[in-house]
């Protein structure tokens, strides 16, 4: 199975923990990213994550790629979660096996960073008054402010 | 020393938007291919016809020496790579079968102006200043290239050529490269060229267009076939904006085309399947 890949459903961490699992390596780091009850402001409900999948396969198993060659790690995992979601569920996962833990922190660090900026995924977010909005969008085409703003739940 | 050139006319298209055979269309009583072998020859040492392995025995075409497809499915640059590595100590001028307004003082120009060390030298279009990779002479060392490039999953020449150590000529016939696609040019086509008449109009390209996020919100759909004139990722953006009435600006989006990032002003080719992305917010 691929490294980099989408959930419709709720993940199971010790399934995917195990994937990570090996006698040579003693340090273990992850990222959760959960979905936040606030954004720039507003009371946020519930959110839709969306993926152009095809696309976001491969920039992920590249981010991926990169990070196991950059840091020297044997193994990292991420997986991301797509449909509606509610506040405090997961909507993304990172974690890195290593010898040791430097290299387990510094490349899940990267992987979630770069997956952030690079990966084609959109996030809307439904607002507690009824409104709902495209992250990183709505704004940006209102008051035509730069593009590159990458505020998000998980910073 | 450079290599010895020979002639590839390519008649392996199933001319889907023509829904007729170019290679039998016919330009003042003479079909198309006839001219294309007639006009090739004094060129080249020897002349060729590609083919897919279903036109083989095709009457018109058998006529002809031909060099079937090994890779089926790759349009024109099928047509090459089985070329290149039919013969590989040759260099090819390969031509397209539908470019009735080229001349023979073009041709002279491009063998003239030929660059033996480069893999590819073409013609820019006069139309949007790209690489037009079907009057070209590929060199023999352009097999790796397009080795690569096939192998890589794309099979669009103009992309290829927009990358790779090609010498790019400027057209002194600007005309001479004006194609024939649908049957409305082909019409279009034939009364210009009687004395005194006018070039036809460019032609126009049928792409996939997928929205997501906001843009599919904006667009009020997730998808949908386009037929334009549009050459570039840039100028489809401009016209779907206005069609649309999309709200993101160019510079907020990335494109992809065929399921990988692309640049914005990388040539588009029949058949792509675009994508304009929105600013991401994943995590």
């Amino acid at each position: 199975m691929s490294a980099f890949r989408f959930s419709s459903r709720p993940v199971d961490l010790a399934v995917l923990r195990a994937e990570l699992a090996d006698p040579a390596c003693g340090g273990f780091a992850a990222f959760e990213g959960w979905v936040r009850n606030l954004n720039e402001g507003r009371t946020v409900q519930r959110l839709e994550y969306e993926a152009y999948e095809a696309l976001a396969l491969r920039e992920g198993a590249r981010i991926i790629a990169e990070a196991r060659q950059r840091f020297d790690v044997p193994h990292i995992l991420c997986v991301h979660r797509v449909g509606e979601l509610q506040i405090g569920e997961l909507a993304v996962w990172v974690g890195v096996s290593a010898p040791h833990r430097d290299e387990a922190f510094r490349a899940c660090r990267f992987v979630i960073d770069e997956v952030k900026h690079r990966v084609p995924i959109w996030k809307k977010e439904h607002y507690l008054d009824g409104d709902s909005g495209w992250v990183n969008c709505e704004r940006c085409a209102a008051d035509a402010a730069p593009a590159h703003q990458h505020h998000s739940h998980s910073r | 020393m450079s290599a010895p050139i020979h002639g590839l006319v390519l008649t392996g298209g199933r001319s889907r938007r023509m829904q007729r055979d170019k290679a039998a269309l016919e330009y003042g009583g003479q079909p198309q291919l006839t001219r294309a072998m007639e006009l090739i020859a004094p060129f080249v040492a020897r002349s060729f016809i590609s083919i897919r392995g279903d036109q083989q025995g095709e009457v018109q075409r058998a006529a002809y020496e031909g060099i079937v497809d090994v890779l089926p499915d790759l349009g024109p640059l099928g047509g090459i790579h089985a070329a290149l590595h039919a013969q590989p100590q040759v260099a090819w001028l390969v031509l397209a079968c539908d470019l009735p307004f080229l001349d023979a003082a073009t041709l002279q120009q491009l063998i003239a102006e030929r660059d033996p060390s480069s893999i590819v030298t073409a013609f820019r279009s006069s139309f949007d200043g790209k690489p037009e990779p079907l009057c070209a002479i590929w060199e023999p060392q352009a097999v790796a290239a397009v080795d690569a490039w096939i192998a890589g999953g794309s099979n669009c020449p103009r992309s290829l050529l927009s990358q790779g150590a090609v010498r790019l000529l400027t057209l002194r016939n600007p005309r001479a490269l004006d194609n024939i696609n649908t049957a409305g040019e082909y019409l279009a086509a034939r009364g210009t060229l009687a004395p005194g008449a006018r070039a036809g109009d460019a032609g126009s390209i049928s792409l996939r267009v997928q929205y997501f996020a906001a843009l599919r919100d904006q667009a009020g759909r997730s998808e949908e076939t386009v037929a334009t004139e549009a050459r570039t990722p840039r100028e489809l953006y401009e016209i779907l904006r206005q069609r649309h009435g999309l709200k993101l600006r160019p510079e907020q989006l990335r494109v992809a085309i065929n399921d990988d990032f692309a640049d914005w002003n990388r040539p588009l080719c029949a058949g792509d399947s675009v994508v304009f992305l929105p600013p991401v917010a994943g995590g």
